[in-house]
């Protein structure tokens, strides 16, 4: 009746693990009855569970990258916190249970916070930033959403019901595989990683519609803003390379649960093809991620700096680029593997020619900062965080790129320090300047800055201290994922990356404060321009937050910063004659109830529940049916509602303080506090 | 309303099916990725192809007078299917049922064969658990296979939608890209007959 599942799968084994599950479970309750207490179910049920609408859509993606963020730090504090003390004796986590942390640090972090981060910025801003009044499949995007809230749901739970794998995030066989790891723990990360999976692919299916096909009049391909470049290539990176994982994680489970033999050491399987298929998702991944952050940078810089972009056309070449070379250096995760010389050097040069158009990038934030003026944010302090520190990650990046250099440095914590070194300013810092820098615009007042600033400091001072000792401690041969060791020299090193862990920590109750200070003191933060930074670009044009449908009447674009353009000629805020009805998509609940079913689909799967599993799938097959034989889902807001909102955003307008434009001496409203400079 | 949404085409008025419009955009963007799915596979099953571990191997199972039967099946429901779209596009209701069955006759036959093979195969002692050769093989038919059900599933829904709703552009539209996924998964199983049947049958 239940499979496998018994009373044993309840985290008996350690009081550590016990306080985790308590902390989950009890953190589930707490949410549930603060939104009991409030009466609020009702309306996050309308308003936002079941909403189609990209903008909410995208802020509930904010929220669990947020919470996973969280539960993903927590989980390497741990790990910090278990080597700083594990010299010569056993720490105070059990080996098995210390494999767990890490293997769903990783999973965590990339799946559950990085991806979810990422999507949510797109969804927010790119139909605001291209003149669209939504994405191309506004069903599909909360189908999305809740894929990947489904697969976030199953890591959580793998923390209360059983254990989750200890093959860490990349779960390489033989070890993965049924002989060794007999447990659930393999399973919980195959289908959180192909339940949200399936998810990011119809992200990414969407939002390439989505830019080739909604883009306002006008808006060429060149004449696109950089995000929604780097968020269009991400997305085709997306489309081509989740299969590659689809694949990988799926011909595991097969082997697994069916006894075949694509990776087993005996009948034929082939171990090292899950490396090559594994890493030809995972390399693009790490593209996924960062180009999209690129993207960030691109508007903070010269929104910051007061200047259009330096290098447009070479900025957009360098993100084609990068997204095809990302293809091709996938072996670079594996030189240890015994390919031929000639084989890896391919990959090592690929992989060094792929650090060009990377530079590029930079050279090109340079020189749009160069003779600009430079108002420090918050914003702006994390992509210089990330300009400088990001530089050193790619260039232990190109060391490791040379094979005779990865056969020493390979599975050492050299490895660990340089991919944090490029994922946390790379990916990390850009998500949180996109964080800072559209916050207005999502819900209508700034951020604090003070504590904005103050958590930039702490994270990157935090990750010098935790990460600078690893490079260190991987020179002196110190493997990665140790649970325990015995050589003394290391550990005043893994004390400093621990004392680093805890500034980082200071760094994430700072955005927590950031974020509590600034709802409590938002009247006085209002963003009533809905332009705040005198941004360039056509999100800025919006109110803030922006009406459901974004744009009353779709803008005409004839210039790369479109925004910027209308304001120098003084025709940013025209009223125009008269407004027309606008259709828009009903919300559905959809969405929520597939992917609720697909959490219990994969639940199920793991436990070995057979009915429960094929009842789940039926129930999505005829959501799914339901869902795409829907004809009539549009609801009408008529010319005069429109005309009510606009007028409400109209008498917002004129109550904004005026600012003069630098470049043009126009005189705009925009927000109240304008840094230092102008 | 929406205007777009509510013609209505019946009797003889052609159906503005655009095979740029966003959802056909989107759907072919989703073949692309599906069949970067099946590329992945195929690369599979060659790498495990010689990897039959003391078992059987393609020359032993595989036969060419099925597999050719098969084929037959697959390419003619392709070609009822596109006279489904004829008889859509002329605004032929009956005709778009009538040819929709006709394809999905045929596509069950074809799946029928398929897992015939397979039982006989199991029976035989050389079902998927065998070897990594037989893994790679179950798992890239097998595959096509569901694809190919999920299709009959599809065409039973827009027979159902076809007869009740008529051909009203949203259902039209549907039609369509579901002939998209037909017709690819035809292409699919055409490499499937020349990397898998054909080399198995040759040299095994």
């Amino acid at each position: 009746m239940l499979g496998r599942l018994t009373i044993d799968a309840l985290p008996f084994y350690s009081w550590v693990a016990m306080g985790g599950a308590a902390v989950t479970v009890l953190g589930a309750l707490a949410v549930m009855a603060v939104i009991t207490w409030l009466g609020a179910w009702r309306y996050l049920w309308r308003e936002w569970l079941t909403s189609v609408d990209h903008k909410r859509i995208g802020i509930m993606y904010i929220v669990l990258a947020l919470v996973m963020l969280l539960r993903g730090f927590v989980d390497a504090i741990m790990m910090r916190a278990q080597q700083a003390v594990a010299l010569n004796s056993q720490g105070y986590l059990p080996a098995d249970h210390f494999d767990q942390i890490f293997s769903s640090h990783g999973t965590i972090m990339i799946f559950f916070v990085a991806m979810p981060f990422m999507s949510g910025l797109m969804n927010l801003i790119i139909p605001l930033q291209i003149g669209a009044r939504d994405v191309s499949f506004p069903y599909m995007n909360s189908l999305s959403l809740w894929l990947n809230a489904a697969g976030a749901a199953l890591v959580l739970v793998s923390l209360v019901i059983g254990k989750f794998s200890t093959a860490g995030w990349s779960a390489y066989p033989p070890y993965s595989g049924i002989e060794y790891s007999p447990g659930v723990g393999v399973d919980y990360w195959s289908f959180a990683v192909l339940i949200s999976g399936v998810g990011s692919t119809m992200t990414g299916i969407n939002f390439i519609a989505t830019i080739f096909k909604k883009r306002a009049p006008g808006m060429t391909l060149m004449r696109m803003p950089l995000f929604t470049w780097t968020v269009l290539t991400s997305s085709v990176l997306v489309v081509f390379a989740f299969p590659a994982l689809t694949v990988s994680a799926a011909l595991l489970e097969m082997d697994r649960m069916l006894g075949m033999h694509f990776f087993t050491n005996a009948d034929g399987g082939n171990m090292m093809m899950f490396a090559n298929l594994f890493w030809i998702w995972g390399h693009p991944e790490v593209y996924i991620l960062i180009l999209p952050a690129f993207g960030v940078f691109s508007h903070v810089v010269t929104t910051f700096s007061g200047k259009r972009l330096f290098g447009y056309t070479s900025l957009v070449y360098a993100t084609t680029a990068i997204g095809i070379l990302s293809f091709i250096v996938w072996l670079h995760h594996f030189f240890t593997m015994g390919s031929s010389a000639n084989v890896n050097a391919f990959f090592g040069i690929m992989t060094m020619i792929i650090a060009v158009p990377t530079g590029v990038k930079v050279f090109d934030w340079l020189f749009t900062m160069y003779r600009g003026r430079i108002e420090f944010h918050s914003p702006m302090l994390w992509t210089l965080g990330f300009m400088a520190t990001f530089v050193i990650g790619g260039m232990s990046g190109v060391l490791l790129a040379l094979p005779p250099v990865d056969y020493l440095m390979h599975n050492t914590t050299f490895l660990v320090a340089h991919f944090h070194n490029m994922i946390i300013p790379g990916v990390l810092f850009g998500y949180l300047a996109g964080y800072q820098f559209w916050f207005p615009k999502a819900f209508g007042f700034r951020l604090n800055e003070q504590w904005g600033k103050r958590s930039f400091w702490c994270w990157i001072i935090g990750f010098y201290l935790a990460f600078m000792p690893l490079y260190v401690l991987g020179l002196l041969g110190m493997p990665r994922r140790m649970e325990h060791y015995t050589i003394a020299e290391w550990q005043p090193h893994l004390i400093v990356a621990a004392v680093g862990a805890c500034v980082i920590l200071l760094g994430i109750l700072c955005l927590a404060v950031q974020l509590i200070v600034s709802i409590r003191q938002r009247d006085q933060a209002r963003d009533l321009s809905g332009d705040p930074w005198l941004g360039r670009t056509l999100e800025w044009s919006t109110s803030s937050p922006p009406p459901v449908y974004n744009f009353a009447i779709i803008p005409r674009v004839d210039e790369r910063d479109a925004f910027q353009e209308m304001k120098e000629n003084g025709i940013a805020y025209e009223r125009p004659d008269k407004y027309e009805d606008i259709y828009l998509p009903k919300n559905s609940p959809v969405g929520i109830i597939v992917g609720g079913f697909a959490f219990m689909f994969g639940f199920a799967m793991v436990w070995h529940i057979w009915w429960l599993a094929i009842a789940c799938a039926l129930v999505i097959v005829m959501a799914l049916m339901v869902l795409s034989s829907e004809d009539d889902n549009e609801y009408c807001l008529t010319a005069k509602e429109v005309e009510q909102i606009e007028n409400a955003r109209y008498r917002d307008l004129a109550k904004a303080p005026r600012i003069i434009l630098p470049e043009s001496e126009e005189i705009v409203p925009g927000a109240p506090i304008q840094g230092t400079v102008r | 309303m929406n205007a777009g949404h509510s013609t209505a085409s019946e009797g003889g008025a052609s159906l503005p099916i655009d095979g740029r419009d966003e959802k056909a955009f989107g759907f072919w963007v989703y073949l692309m990725s599906d069949a970067i799915i099946f590329a992945l596979l195929f690369a599979t099953y060659i790498v495990l192809v010689e990897n039959t571990a003391g078992g059987p191997g393609g020359k032993e199972l595989f036969s060419l007078s099925r597999v050719f039967t098969e084929t037959m099946l697959l390419l003619a429901s392709s070609a009822t299917f596109g006279m489904a779209t004829v008889a859509m596009v002329s605004g032929d209701r009956s005709g778009v049922v009538r040819w929709l069955l006709v394809t999905f006759i045929l596509g069950a036959a074809f799946v029928a064969m398929e897992l015939n093979e397979f039982a006989g195969m199991i029976a035989a002692g050389a079902g998927p658990d065998r070897s990594g050769f037989l893994s790679a093989f179950f798992v890239l038919v097998g595959t096509h296979g569901l694809h190919v059900s999920a299709g009959l599933i599809g065409i039973v829904f827009m027979c159902v939608q076809v007869v009740t709703k008529g051909l009203t552009v949203p259902v039209a539209s549907r039609l369509y890209r579901l002939g998209l996924f037909w017709h690819f998964l035809d292409i699919v199983w055409i490499a499937i007959f020349s990397v898998v049947y054909l080399p198995g049958v040759l040299d095994g």
